[in-house]
């Protein structure tokens, strides 16, 4: 447990880091901000007033414990395009994007293992071709490009997907809570509107995912211990799964988190392309109605996001391999 | 640095494989159509035409014309001056400023090491498209802004690499020579320590130029930075978004081809140049 404490101190420097970037992002940057929330036509009273009233005429030392005393509370201002508090806004779009992050790792965790596995045992030329081939083109197609080609070869092409851009905005999780609801039709039509985007995003993280788990497969057969344990007469199958493979994944859930850091910035880009209400889609229609709250907001809240899924990450590798807790 | 040592070394850096030959046709390619752009393109990259929207690729327009009619095939060729320009300069910046801080801390150590180390840890603690969304749009999102993001979320790597990189070198035979010699701590830092520091830098920076055209073209694409009606590769693929599920690929298809033609041409040079440069290294 001690280790559990430590790691979870460790995040302190980072969240005290985090916490200062947004603020200079939402206050302190060259610009007039009250001039920007007042609008073009605003009086000079007007502007003086929400100056007043965002306290920008104070020090900035003041500005940063308001700041902290608003985020204590909860408070990340009022968005321009819903008329809503940020946090709730964020709050209620955050369940469909958690649901389609953990589809597309599910699905690029899926893809990466057996294709990392296959390509290190036994090396067969067209398994490493395709290990190579998936992950090359996971990682030199832009997501947004390959998310519009999806949307052309199964919408355009084939008609079997429903046209994304007529989804209806529904909130909340939305796969889960049709589910529970037992909604069989609108379960239906938000799993049909799920599968693309995870799958796009799954390519994305297969790429890092098969890499790592590839090179790190190669490096635990050919270490010592498997010599011994094939020397041991044990079978290929017991010896790639319960011991290579084991011994592979710590390096595959070092990987996860640059993984996670990618997903979280590539939703802004997926979900508006597939119309899907989450906080990334959300997130872009306020950087288009230049909504500084809610994009700031989003930004604060996708970094505290990262910091503790990296945190569950690093308590998740010791369960995987004690000698992480003797790690630094 | 990274184009010097390509031109001084071509043979050396992209080595003997096709693919590598294919790369460098690639490379220079986008260079003519950064160079002579506006010479190349058969069409005004602006000139809309109102008889001939969303046409599809003929002999007329290569690749086709977008929602105003306007040729695809030269709004391509054009960009690549801006997109390319920009990912050039963020990632020359960021190396500079990078290099420039990463010598002094690993060199001296002590309180610059400790506040710059955890500046940079704060800027990776952000999902880093996400900070660059952040810091344009706080800056207000022209263009520079989005200059200042790139380099900002890229800085980070370059200052880690030389920190260590200096760092390691730091009581080394030769650096200790040179003190002893009477050059005072900067001189022995910028004569003698850099320039070894700097063909690991190159690599790594050559590398990262194809991510940050991605991010380049992901910021405009959600319509940060750049704005209509400038000819940019992600702001393209925006504009044709609306059109795609009606069938017109060509919008998207062209502007995201140049993307990943350009961004792999970066990355297969890259690897080359790594493998010119440490050749014991090449796997």
């Amino acid at each position: 447990m001690p280790f559990v404490w430590k790691r979870i101190l460790g995040t302190v420097p980072s969240l005290i880091g985090i916490v200062v970037i947004t603020f200079l992002l939402s206050r302190a940057l060259p610009g007039d901000a009250a001039a920007h929330l007042a609008g073009s036509a605003a009086s000079a009273d007007a502007i003086a007033q929400i100056r007043a009233q965002l306290e920008l005429d104070k020090s900035l030392i003041d500005q940063f414990f308001r700041y902290l005393v608003d985020l204590a509370h909860g408070d990340l201002g009022l968005s321009l395009t819903t008329g809503q508090p940020v946090l709730h806004d964020l709050a209620t779009r955050l369940p469909a994007s958690l649901e389609l992050g953990a589809c597309a790792l599910l699905f690029g965790l899926g893809l990466a293992v057996p294709l990392g596995v296959l390509a290190a045992s036994p090396p067969e030329p067209w398994v490493d071709a395709l290990c190579r081939g998936s992950s090359a083109v996971g990682s030199a197609v832009p997501v947004f490009v390959g998310g519009l080609l999806l949307i052309y070869v199964f919408h355009a092409l084939f008609g079997v997907l429903p046209r994304p851009s007529s989804a209806p905005a529904v909130m909340g999780s939305t796969v889960v809570d049709s589910l529970f609801a037992r909604e069989w039709v609108a379960f239906r039509s938000s799993v049909g509107r799920l599968v693309l985007p995870s799958m796009l995003l799954g390519l994305l993280a297969l790429a890092p995912l098969a890499r790592t788990l590839h090179g790190a497969m190669q490096r635990a057969l050919g270490s010592d211990f498997i010599r011994t344990a094939r020397a041991g007469g044990l079978g290929a199958r017991k010896i790639l799964y319960a011991y290579a493979l084991r011994n592979a994944l710590l390096p595959l859930t070092q990987g996860l988190g640059g993984v996670l850091g990618l997903l979280l910035g590539a939703g802004v880009l997926v979900e508006p392309v597939f119309g899907w209400p989450g906080v990334g889609a959300y997130a872009a229609s306020a950087v288009l109605a230049s909504d500084h709250a809610a994009v700031q907001g989003f930004v604060l809240m996708t970094a505290l996001l990262y910091v503790l899924l990296n945190l569950a990450i690093e308590i998740a590798r010791v369960a995987l391999d004690p000698r992480v807790r003797f790690e630094g | 640095m990274g184009l010097f040592l390509l031109a001084r070394n071509t043979r050396g850096v992209v080595g003997e494989s096709r693919f590598a030959w294919a790369a460098a046709a690639v490379f220079a390619l986008l260079l003519a159509c950064v160079a002579f752009g506006d010479l190349l393109a058969p069409h005004d990259p602006f000139a809309a035409d109102g008889t001939a929207r969303l046409a599809a690729p003929s002999m007329a327009h290569w690749f086709g014309t977008d929602a105003l009619g306007r040729d695809i095939f030269s709004r391509v060729i054009v960009a690549a001056r801006f997109d390319l320009g920009m990912a050039v300069l963020a990632v020359a910046l960021s190396f500079v400023i990078g290099l420039a801080f990463g010598a002094l801390a690993g060199y001296f150590g002590r309180w610059i090491d400790r506040v710059l180390g955890r500046v940079a840890d704060a800027i990776t603690a952000f999902p880093l498209f996400v900070l660059a969304m952040g810091i344009v749009v706080a800056l207000g999102n022209g263009v520079s802004d989005m200059l200042v993001a790139l380099v900002v979320i890229d800085l980070p790597f370059h200052y880690r690499l030389a920190r260590s990189e200096v760092h390691a070198r730091r009581h080394l035979g030769y650096v200790e020579a040179a003190r002893l010699g009477g050059n005072s701590a900067l001189d022995v830092l910028w004569s003698h320590i850099v320039p070894n520091v700097l063909p690991a830098m190159g690599v790594q920076a050559v590398l990262r130029l194809g991510g940050a055209l991605f991010n380049i073209a992901g910021l405009s694409f959600i319509g940060l930075g750049v704005h209509a009606p400038a000819p940019e590769w992600g702001l393209m693929a925006s504009e044709g978004a609306s059109h795609i599920a009606s069938g017109a690929w060509w919008s998207v298809v062209f502007p995201g081809l140049a993307l990943v033609l350009a961004a792999a041409s970066f990355n297969v040079l890259g690897d080359g140049l790594r493998a010119g440069l440490y050749p014991q290294r090449r796997a």
